[in-house]
């Protein structure tokens, strides 16, 4: 997912000269195609994050389209006074390319982890939050990117995770994508998913069919703007919602989810669960996959919880 | 004034002040008297830096603020907002009564100056230390598009205890960006206290001189001094400038100068606005 995200980078900036590129001290490979393929146009810059929102939000003032990269912990946590001052308050066309969303970086702990990094960006006016599924749809994604007005948030997750995603369904930022749709007239879950978790999700939905349980998976790529008329509609006529993220639940999908049924379906709201991380920090080490596990965000996990949700619903 | 080669630190200032700058300044009154609050001392040391860069230096058109060509002036301490409203005001980018609607509901004149509101103004700054860091990314923008527009920053002296100030700082001397010219309202008094109790300077020319600034120090209430020192920039063609302009906090109000009290009064009656004018009458 990140070599297709900088790809496309390099790609764009050829066709659009207000494409520009900042890095943040990141590896040598990329800070040798900068120089050779967008000379003048691309700077590595240092361990600075404060200052490189502050520059990118410069750049954008006098016209231009910077997407700005680093680890996304920090460029969240940072410097997020600049996200929100330089960017969100300007609403200016910054994208910021956050690396290892999530539970990525297991092996090097919590400092590194960017398990909140959805709820604090989601909290800032204008700012526009995705999280893509996998490589091809941030191809498509990014192609978007350029025109889209006002600063966005992109969550890179792992690279060389599988493709689950399907360019006959395209891409809209801000339109949820229905992955896949429950049939028959068994019990019908809506599963509301972001980022890899929707690779889990469709997994698990995969499974459940086989024991009667009918998921929709409603893949809500962009997590603000929220596609409330597609969560709605899906919502008006299912037995459960589950929300699916390789986040905190604080602040996070399920918290936007919430938000938006509360609002649109009062006293008509089904029952909700949220699936992500607890309101912790992470404890143990590992691999990004053992740690999903840990917060029961593997396929199998998230299986049990849809019907562990179901039969509270009968019940 | 002196140049890089030959620092010199002028002592604060005792420069008396001409009837523009007092004139000026009875402006900013009237900006406080109209919203009843606000930064006193963080604005009155502003006026004579206010008053050249936009007397003298920057190029600029008030009926057109976006004109491409323009000179882009960026006050990162943006609580002496007072000071660049009342000379976006002279000069006309808005008029001059809107100075009485100060920090009221339904102005353009917040407390904290904000770009898209307010013409003239290029961000929207209060919170410390994101002046230069956006003057580094415009500064890198103009030389891309080709444009012999210049950059100006200004910040204060309690800001630039903000690291972002010197993470830009790097940035600045690396791009070699001679377009950009620090300026910093070096009063010597932040908003707790003096400023080498609160967290010491010194020695500041040194300090941006080793991040690879070409520096000059001048008298920041010494109109023909500034007006010589800022037709010099760049001053140099391979660096970014900063010009450390020495001033007093409060100047021209006898009572609130070199007082920490002063830098902000959240509530400011007709009796304190009759001894701001009566001590700007008595110049």
């Amino acid at each position: 997912m990140r070599p297709a995200c900088v790809n496309k980078v390099f790609e764009l900036a050829k066709r659009d000269p207000r494409v520009t590129y900042i890095g943040s001290d990141l590896d040598p490979p990329i800070t040798r195609r900068m120089r050779d393929e967008m000379p003048g146009r691309a700077w590595m810059e240092g361990v600075s994050e404060q200052h490189v929102v502050g520059m990118a939000a410069g750049l954008a003032m006098e016209g231009f389209i910077p997407y700005v990269h680093t680890i996304a912990t920090f460029i969240t946590r940072r410097c997020y006074e600049q996200v929100a001052v330089d960017l969100c308050l300007h609403n200016l066309p910054v994208r910021l390319i956050g690396n290892g969303g999530g539970l990525v970086y297991a092996p090097l702990g919590p400092t590194h982890l960017a398990i909140e990094d959805i709820a604090i960006m989601r909290a800032l006016p204008n700012m526009t939050v995705v999280s893509v599924c996998d490589a091809d749809e941030m191809k498509r994604f990014m192609d978007q990117t350029p025109d889209w007005p006002g600063p966005i948030y992109i969550r890179l997750a792992k690279g060389y995770d599988p493709i689950v995603s399907r360019a006959e369904l395209g891409f809209q930022i801000g339109k949820a994508i229905v992955m896949r749709e429950a049939a028959g007239r068994g019990k019908r879950a809506l599963l509301v998913t972001t980022g890899v978790a929707t690779t889990r999700a469709l997994e698990a939905a995969e499974a459940l069919a086989g024991a009667g349980i009918e998921c929709t998976i409603l893949h809500m790529h962009t997590v603000k703007p929220l596609d409330e008329a597609a969560l709605v509609a899906h919502a008006r006529d299912c037995d459960l919602v589950v929300t699916v993220e390789e986040h905190t639940i604080v602040g996070g999908l399920g918290s936007a989810v919430i938000d938006a049924l509360v609002e649109h379906l009062p006293g008509a709201m089904p029952p909700v669960k949220r699936l992500g991380i607890p309101d912790e920090f992470a404890h143990k080490y590992g691999s990004q996959d053992q740690l999903m596990e840990l917060y029961g965000l593997q396929p199998p996990e998230i299986a049990d919880a849809v019907r562990d949700g179901l039969r509270r619903r009968v019940a | 004034m002196a140049n890089d080669a030959a620092p010199v630190a002028p002592p604060a200032s005792g420069q008396l002040l001409d009837k523009r700058s007092i004139a000026l300044r009875q402006l900013v009154v009237r900006a406080l008297d109209g919203g009843a609050r606000g930064h006193i001392g963080s604005s009155m040391s502003l006026i004579e830096i206010m008053r050249v860069l936009y007397d003298d230096i920057l190029r600029y058109r008030a009926d057109d603020p976006l004109w491409e060509g323009r000179d882009r002036c960026i006050l990162s301490k943006g609580h002496g907002c007072i000071a660049q409203y009342v000379m976006l005001a002279d000069k006309g980018f808005f008029p001059l009564e809107v100075l009485d609607t100060f920090c009221r509901r339904d102005s353009i004149l917040g407390g904290h100056p904000e770009a898209g509101k307010v013409p003239g103004v290029e961000a929207s700054t209060g919170a410390l230390g994101h002046g230069l860091p956006i003057g580094v990314g415009r500064a890198m923008g103009l030389r891309i598009k080709g444009s012999d527009a210049r950059v100006f920053v200004i910040t204060g002296d309690g800001e630039i205890n903000e690291g972002s100030v010197w993470e830009a700082a790097l940035s600045a001397a690396k791009h070699r960006l001679a377009n950009l010219t620090l300026m910093v309202d070096y009063n010597k008094v932040q908003s707790a206290g003096p400023t080498q109790e609160i967290l010491p300077l010194e020695p500041l020319a040194d300090k941006f001189r080793a991040f690879g600034f070409a520096v000059a120090e001048v008298d920041g209430h010494d109109v023909a001094a500034l007006r010589g020192v800022l037709q010099t920039v760049p001053l140099d063609r391979e660096r970014p400038a900063a010009i450390i302009c020495h001033t007093v906090k409060g100047k021209g109000l006898a009572f609130a100068e070199n007082d920490a009290n002063w830098h902000h009064k959240s509530s400011i009656d007709q009796k304190l606005v009759a001894q701001m004018y009566d001590a700007l009458e008595a110049l």
